[in-house]
């Protein structure tokens, strides 16, 4: 019984992260009134929405072994896109329903990661530096989009019951969380996509010589990365109801931070999209700390995902020197 | 000699394909005046912004060496603004002892990078990720949140906007920072070690290295050159924004390091290539600003663009596929 409870080593930062979210979840529902509602719940899953997207494609990008600066920038270029396209003539847009104008911005979303994909699978290019040039290339682009950075979606006949939408309290970003990340978890553990990322992660020449399709699924997991960032600007638009080309900065940052937090190896092939959603939630709460505590600054917010983020690496590290003084004695 | 040119010569080739296509367009660009004993001319205004990123490029250049990378010379830089502005601000220090604490503050900063990287064998894109996302937090709690503006025409804003010798107090701190670098790494063995470590770590310290040391002094070292870097940002528009201070500056000097021809794999730098990618990246950004077409400007943002597409030549020019096919090309000739 006791050998059945034990956890195996690589459900520790699992648990790790349970635990830190647990207690930083009872904590705040103990200090502030109101905190553990479920209007306080779904307005958390709302404001996380983009986040958490951006940080579930990234989940498949770290956990294949790479990682993608760009999913910020592709936020904002979203958001934008759509407005643009939703836009009337007179604001320089193209009067487009939701139903095309939501499509074509997905197409560009994969697109755009496709082709970073593509780039460095098929030139061994490093995919730091061309998520990084991805990164200035889509902020760049959505900041020369339209005149104005910003643009309302208003009177939208098509849109606005995308932004009324509420199922027993839950908006429509938060619903679309919660469905995309389901899908993310069946295809991360129960299908051979998931399967060769996490082999392409922990070592991708053997996972070549074995005969995996090693090149389309790199190319596969950066367009499902640009995918959930762009559902992410999405999702921005329909909350705020509006397209803005400068949101997004340093997001790439805490998407990252959301994964490693919930558990992820930034090496590769170690990790769970379940722990990128508690990663998310730590970091909501994290956010919205100070403006129940009034006068503590957001700053200490950035200061506690540092110091989590410490916390975190330098336990997976402790661990996997564990590991490998356990495999070889 | 010929060698070291024939290396550069990508790098040499973009800076001078830059400076022609502005000949062409704007020849304004190479007027220069002494307004004041000072010259001034766009030529001396890159020069004076490149300093920044040059000074922060000079350490990355020696952390890439390593085959490491630092993330977090952007949040460093904002924390060495916010620590001087606000001791100088707070307390009646001399200027000398604001600009040593402040500086020794960032030597910290570069200390913690080295030991979780070089003790803790942490890799370094997520050691440093630490400090980048937790700096700005830092910084704005040194400065309480605020912009903290120091009064023009002080001392401290002399090193940003003051003149020396009739050029820019930016451009002396610019020349004085690389000849410092290249005199330690090119005229002592530590230049031998760093290119060792990156190389081959497990071989450099079986043959005696002492490997941790040297990569907690290139850590320590770019934290150092970043705080430098943060002083003269803000002294230069004076003022502390620990929101916008260094912003993505690290993505640029790595960019520069790279264009320079040091690989990010490590084992090879070549510091006079990263001042080459640093001149050819400011020299960018001011030919984008002053560029007309049909009577307008560009627009600031199409920086970002053209960045981007420097970036992905860059890569292509390097990657291997490039190279295999220069060597496939030389097997059969």
């Amino acid at each position: 019984m006791i050998i059945a409870l034990k956890p195996k080593p690589q459900h520790l930062p699992l648990i790790a992260t349970i635990s830190v979210l647990l207690i930083l979840y009872v904590t705040a529902s103990m200090r502030y009134y109101g905190f553990a509602s479920w209007y306080q719940t779904t307005s958390l899953l709302t404001d996380s929405a983009p986040l958490g997207l951006a940080a579930i494609g990234m989940t498949f990008v770290i956990l294949s072994g790479g990682i993608d600066l760009s999913v910020g920038a592709v936020i904002a270029l979203s958001s934008i896109l759509l407005a643009q396209c939703m836009a009337g003539a007179e604001q320089g847009g193209f009067n487009f329903p939701s139903y095309v104008a939501i499509p074509i911005v997905l197409l560009v979303g994969i697109i755009f990661g496709g082709s970073m994909g593509i780039l460095i699978r098929l030139f061994q290019l490093p995919p730091f530096l061309v998520t990084l040039a991805g990164m200035f290339l889509a902020r760049g682009v959505a900041l020369n989009l339209t005149a104005s950075k910003r643009l309302a979606i208003v009177n939208e006949p098509t849109f606005d019951p995308l932004v009324n939408f509420l199922f027993f309290g839950l908006n429509l970003p938060a619903i679309i969380f919660i469905v995309i990340l389901v899908i993310a978890i069946v295809i991360s553990s129960y299908t051979r996509f998931g399967r060769v990322v996490y082999a392409i992660g922990g070592n991708e020449r053997s996972a070549l010589l074995a005969g995996l399709p090693v090149g389309s699924t790199t190319v596969k997991i950066y367009a499902l990365s640009g995918l959930c960032a762009s559902i992410g600007g999405i999702l921005y638009a329909i909350g705020s109801q509006s397209g803005d080309a400068s949101v997004g900065y340093l997001l790439e940052l805490d998407a990252i931070a959301a994964v490693v937090i919930g558990g992820t190896l930034l090496s590769g092939g170690v990790g769970y999209v379940f722990g990128t959603l508690l990663g998310v939630i730590i970091l909501g709460i994290i956010t919205i700390i100070p403006t129940y505590e009034g006068d503590l600054n957001s700053w200490w917010t950035r200061i506690a995902i540092g110091g989590l983020l410490f916390f975190f690496i330098a336990a997976q590290r402790v661990l996997n020197s564990l590991c490998i003084k356990n495999t070889s004695s | 000699m010929l060698d070291a040119i024939k290396k550069l010569i990508w790098p040499i080739a973009a800076l001078v394909f830059l400076l022609v296509i502005n000949a062409i367009s704007n020849p304004a660009l190479f007027s220069l005046k002494i307004v004041d004993g000072q010259l001034t001319g766009s030529l001396v205004d890159i020069l004076d912004r490149a300093a920044p990123v040059l000074l922060i490029s000079l350490g990355m250049t020696l952390v890439i060496a390593t085959a490491g990378i630092d993330l977090s010379v952007g949040s460093v830089m904002s924390i060495s603004g916010a620590v001087a502005a606000v001791l100088l601000i707070q307390t009646d220090w001399a200027l000398p002892y604001v600009l040593i604490v402040s500086l020794l503050i960032c030597t910290m900063a570069g200390i913690w990078n080295g030991i979780l990287i070089a003790y803790i064998g942490i890799q370094p894109i997520v050691a440093t990720l630490i400090l980048m996302v937790a700096g700005r937090g830092i910084a704005q709690l040194v400065s309480d949140g605020q912009i903290i503006t120091i009064p023009e025409g002080s001392t401290f804003a002399f090193i940003g906007s003051g003149c020396f010798l009739g050029l820019p107090v930016t451009i002396t701190i610019s020349v004085i920072a690389i000849i410092t670098t290249i005199t330690i790494v090119r005229y002592t063995s530590l230049g031998l070690f760093i290119e060792a470590i990156g190389g081959n770590e497990k071989a450099s310290y079986y043959s005696g290295l002492n490997v941790r040391t040297i990569r907690i002094f290139v850590y320590t070292f770019t934290a150092f050159c970043a705080g430098i870097a943060g002083i003269i940002y803000a002294a230069d528009i004076t003022a502390a924004d620990s929101n916008n201070a260094g912003l993505y500056l690290e993505l640029d000097a790595i960019l520069a390091v790279v264009i320079g021809g040091t690989s990010l794999m490590g084992g090879r730098f070549n510091i006079v290539g990263t001042i080459i990618g640093v001149l050819i990246i400011q020299t960018l950004n001011t030919t984008i600003l002053m560029t007309q077409v049909g009577g307008h400007n560009i627009p600031a943002e199409w920086n970002l663009i053209i960045k981007s597409i420097v970036v992905l030549i860059v890569c292509l020019l390097q990657s291997n596929i490039l190279a295999h096919l220069k060597f496939s090309r030389r097997a059969i000739a």
